[in-house]
């Protein structure tokens, strides 16, 4: 094999930005037609690795080492030579496909703009080329004119478009920096075929960066693991899997495929009454006016949905996104009002009269969301920022509440001493565990989890899963676990529900639905699903 | 896009008629009886009164605007207090003053203000920029009316470059004008080029931190193209929207620049008509840079939907 002359050979690349070492000593080669993984959790220097190569870096980065693409040496190129490459003979696809488009340009000028520059070719021509390209990708102008713009396209057919530009040039190299990572299952599983096929069309070398384990197994030839900007591992994809010979990959591969250990298996209480019983939802928003005098039609987020949990219990929520699922959870805060059907707490109607009034329901439901940075006010201390939920409590005084608060922060496994700290002093890790305190504080019967773990890295993700457990066992709080991301489901839910445009699909048991879907689009997600395990198992056979 | 502009045109309408209501209740409200006024202290009572009947006074103030409203329709204003001539005819001489010379002003400042703001952009954080945006400090807290002394004893007094103040009106040529014009307009458009900059800037580098720069990077577009064909067209929907906001300044700093200047703009005209208690007449000129600045406004908004294709279609 080493007779095949690489691509790109990165060598002995140390990178420095304002005096940090963020790169040490990174060394690896990509070869045609060949998928690369590029694998780490986030700050291991796997994005700056492919901007290094881009020479895109920011303001204030010093490089050392060498890149060589295809004879040129990248490091010492000029402006005006790497201008000529970007776009040409390296393309790049970027993770947010939402704002990696120019919001004010139709898509068919943003991709022939592109093939203008490098082919020097008239507008008609690059358009004939932006065609082609654009219905190779999957959007044919009969179906996705030029003249859209990328507001009204979906996000897996934003990223078609990205691919489209990058691909248009028939590049040598196309690097894709976590392409799928803000996508659905299923669109991720398509994207990824299209990256796969457009590599041995094009005769390409793809450099695929991922955090995810399971994507790198399903797809790559060979792998690269980073971690503070260092190479930990470097060979064939499977056989470094398969192996786990180095420390860290052991670690990581641990860590994703991690199912919180229980000390005893929940079992649905019998002959009680269900904690939560949600029947014939109905949550509508208001649609578009189409006329001055006509009323608009409502769109039916959640559509005459039923559904109950029993105490302690973890349930799953799953489904793509615009499926209705936090729409859902909204209305089980009381956020917003349902258009019709009821949902009560322990026998108890939300807003009935001899039921619980909407403001009361806090003390019953608390929620962890996904992003643990931007659900605090980053001016408050920790110790009242988990002490929001007791506000409104007047029965309590203040030292019983400064109690409750030390005691939630233990719970979670932070230190009362972490209750003066800023929210910008903790770790990403910390921060979730923070909001689980706020989460728990007031005690109450059910918080529901919106994608609790999904921006977390692999290794952080798997010790938040464990704390939900430990927390349902100790406070037998039962837990409404919303996410996309199915192999978290698998690992901690007790029970599970598919939902598709307002409708659930399929419930039950997890491992039951799992094993033996009867609904086709559950059949699909389920096999859609990037799984570590799965992905070693069929390729090594192959 | 023609929904967007039928939504725009029904608003523009229901602003303009509240905006009659107030400015006829406000002056209503406001004490001092313009009879009394005109025939001054000694007049007797018999006089006033009879004069208040003369100027329809007496009538209940339901019928006045009904009057005023109607009268404005057929493009009528009513007469004058002291100058005894039609308002509109007052209006129509001076709106040719005060009209160039806000839009002068707004031009002016737009032309200084975008390309210096796209300079400091490209070069942010360098000597360049940061001298740049300490400069337009200055000029954020100098005030107009200093300013435009300033100009006349350097540009007037002692260079004798430009007239200190006065007009020769439009029928003597574009060109005197013009320059009668310019020391007026630079006064104006200073500041606001000021701080037009100081938004362009800003605009500008938080697009250029966007995430479809680096994509247009990534295609091998340079760093120039990449700020005139990707950036600077994002980064217009905040510029426009201060710009929008500034010619209402502009037409309210008229009021003190005409006076500085010795100009027979709308400015003068209602600082005098508010001295003379000249009701028809503020009430006129009011009324006419409450419109002007509504439909500066409407058409700040068909300028978004033209840049912005997500409001076309979100509006439908």
């Amino acid at each position: 094999m080493s007779a095949v002359k690489p691509v790109l050979s990165v060598k002995d690349l140390s990178l420095k930005i304002r005096g940090n070492l963020i790169l040490d000593g990174v060394s690896f080669e990509l070869e045609k037609r060949k998928i690369t993984g590029l694998v780490g959790e986030s700050g291991s220097g796997k994005s700056l690795t492919a901007l290094s190569i881009m020479q895109l870096l920011p303001n204030g980065a010093a490089t050392n080492g060498s890149i060589a693409f295809d004879g040129t040496q990248v490091l010492t190129a000029s402006e005006e030579a790497m201008c000529d490459l970007r776009g040409d003979d390296i393309g790049m696809v970027f993770q947010e496909p939402m704002t990696a488009l120019n919001p004010l340009k139709q898509i068919g000028e943003q991709v022939a703009e592109g093939i203008r520059i490098h082919a020097g070719v008239g507008h008609e021509e690059a358009e004939k080329r932006a065609i082609a390209i654009l219905s190779r990708v999957g959007l044919p102008p009969e179906k996705y004119p030029l003249s859209r713009y990328p507001h009204e396209l979906s996000g897996g057919q934003r990223q078609r478009v990205v691919i489209a530009m990058a691909c248009a040039m028939k590049p040598k190299l196309l690097i894709a920096d976590e392409p799928t990572t803000a996508l659905d299952v299923i669109v991720q599983a398509k994207i990824l075929d299209l990256l796969k096929e457009l590599v041995s069309e094009n005769d390409m070398a793809l450099l695929l960066i991922s955090h995810d384990l399971g994507v790198v197994a399903g797809l790559a030839d060979d792998i690269v693991i980073m971690r503070q900007g260092k190479v930990m591992e470097a060979g064939p994809a499977i056989q470094v899997l398969q192996r786990q010979a180095h420390p860290y990959t052991a670690q990581l591969a641990k860590a994703s495929t991690h199912i919180p250990k229980q000390t005893n298996i929940w079992k649905a209480p019998e002959l009680s009454q269900p904690l939560v019983e949600v029947s014939n939802l109905i949550c509508e928003y208001p649609g578009n006016r189409t006329s001055l005098f006509k009323r608009p039609t409502p769109f039916k987020a959640v559509d005459r949905v039923s559904w109950q949990m029993d105490k302690a219990e973890i349930l799953g929520l799953v489904g793509e996104s615009g499926c209705g699922k936090s729409t859902m959870a909204r209305s089980l805060l009381g956020l917003i009002k349902p258009a019709d059907g009821t949902i009560a707490f322990e026998g108890k109607v939300i807003g009935s009269p001899d039921g619980i009034a909407r403001a009361d329901i806090v003390q019953f439901v608390q929620t962890v969301f996904q992003d643990p940075y931007g659900s605090f006010n980053p001016r408050h201390v920790a110790e009242r920022l988990v002490a929001e939920p007791l506000f409104t409590r007047t029965d309590l005084s203040k030292s019983d509440k400064r109690e409750l608060v030390q005691e939630a922060l233990n719970d979670v496994g932070l230190t009362s001493a972490d209750g003066d700290k800023y929210p910008h002093e903790f770790s990403g890790g910390q921060r979730q565990r923070l909001a689980i305190a706020r989460a728990i504080v007031n005690r109450p019967k059910l918080i529901i989890a919106d994608e609790p773990v999904s921006a977390l890295d692999v290794s952080i993700r798997a010790q938040i899963l464990d704390l939900i457990i430990e927390l349902r066992e100790k406070l037998s709080v039962a837990w409404l676990f919303i996410s996309h991301d199915l192999s978290v489901v698998q690992a901690i839910c007790d029970n599970v529900m598919i939902m598709k445009d307002g409708n659930i699909l399929e419930s039950g048991n997890t491992k039951a639905v799992y094993a033996e879907a009867k609904n086709p689009y559950t059949r699909a997600l389920i096999k859609a699903a990037p799984d570590l395990s799965n992905a070693i198992r069929l390729r090594s056979k192959s | 896009m023609s929904w967007f502009i039928a939504k725009r045109l029904v608003s523009l309408f229901v602003t303009l008629i509240f905006a009659t209501i107030v400015i006829f209740a406000v002056l209503e409200i406001i004490p001092g009886d313009p009879a009394r006024l005109m025939l001054g202290i000694n007049a007797t009572e018999d006089a006033v009164s009879a004069l208040r009947e003369q100027m329809g006074l007496n009538q209940p103030i339901f019928i006045r605007y009904l009057d005023w409203v109607t009268g404005l329709l057929s493009g009528d204003l009513g007469k004058s207090f002291t100058y005894s001539s039609q308002v509109s005819e007052l209006i129509g001489e001076r709106i040719w003053v005060s009209l160039p010379l806000a839009l002068l002003a707004l031009t002016l400042s737009t032309v200084i203000a975008i390309p210096i703001g796209l300079y400091a952009a490209a070069r942010r954080g360098r000597t360049s920029d940061t001298s740049i945006m300490a400069a337009t400090q200055f000029g954020i807290a100098i005030p107009n009316f200093w300013f435009a002394l300033l100009l006349v004893y350097v540009f007037a007094v002692a260079l004798r470059w430009v007239p200190a103040g006065g007009f020769p009106g439009w029928e003597n040529g574009i060109w005197p004008a013009l320059y009668s014009l310019f020391l007026p307009a630079i006064a104006l458009a200073l500041p606001q080029a000021a701080i037009l900059s100081r938004v362009a800037r800003s605009a500008l580098i938080e697009v250029l931190g966007e995430d479809f720069i680096r994509t247009a990077r990534a295609k091998g577009l340079t760093k120039s193209q990449t700020l005139w064909h990707h950036a600077l067209r994002n980064a217009m929907i905040p510029v426009v929207t201060i710009m929008g906001l500034q010619f209402a300044f502009l037409l309210a700093g008229t009021i003190i620049i005409e006076n500085v200047f010795y100009l027979p703009g709308l400015g003068r005209l209602v600082f005098q008509a508010i001295t003379q208690h000249d009701l028809p007449v503020v009430q006129g000129t009011v009324l006419l840079l409450v419109a002007t600045v509504v439909v500066i406004n409407f058409l700040i908004d068909l300028l978004y939907a033209w840049i912005d294709p997500r409001l076309r279609s979100t509006t439908r």
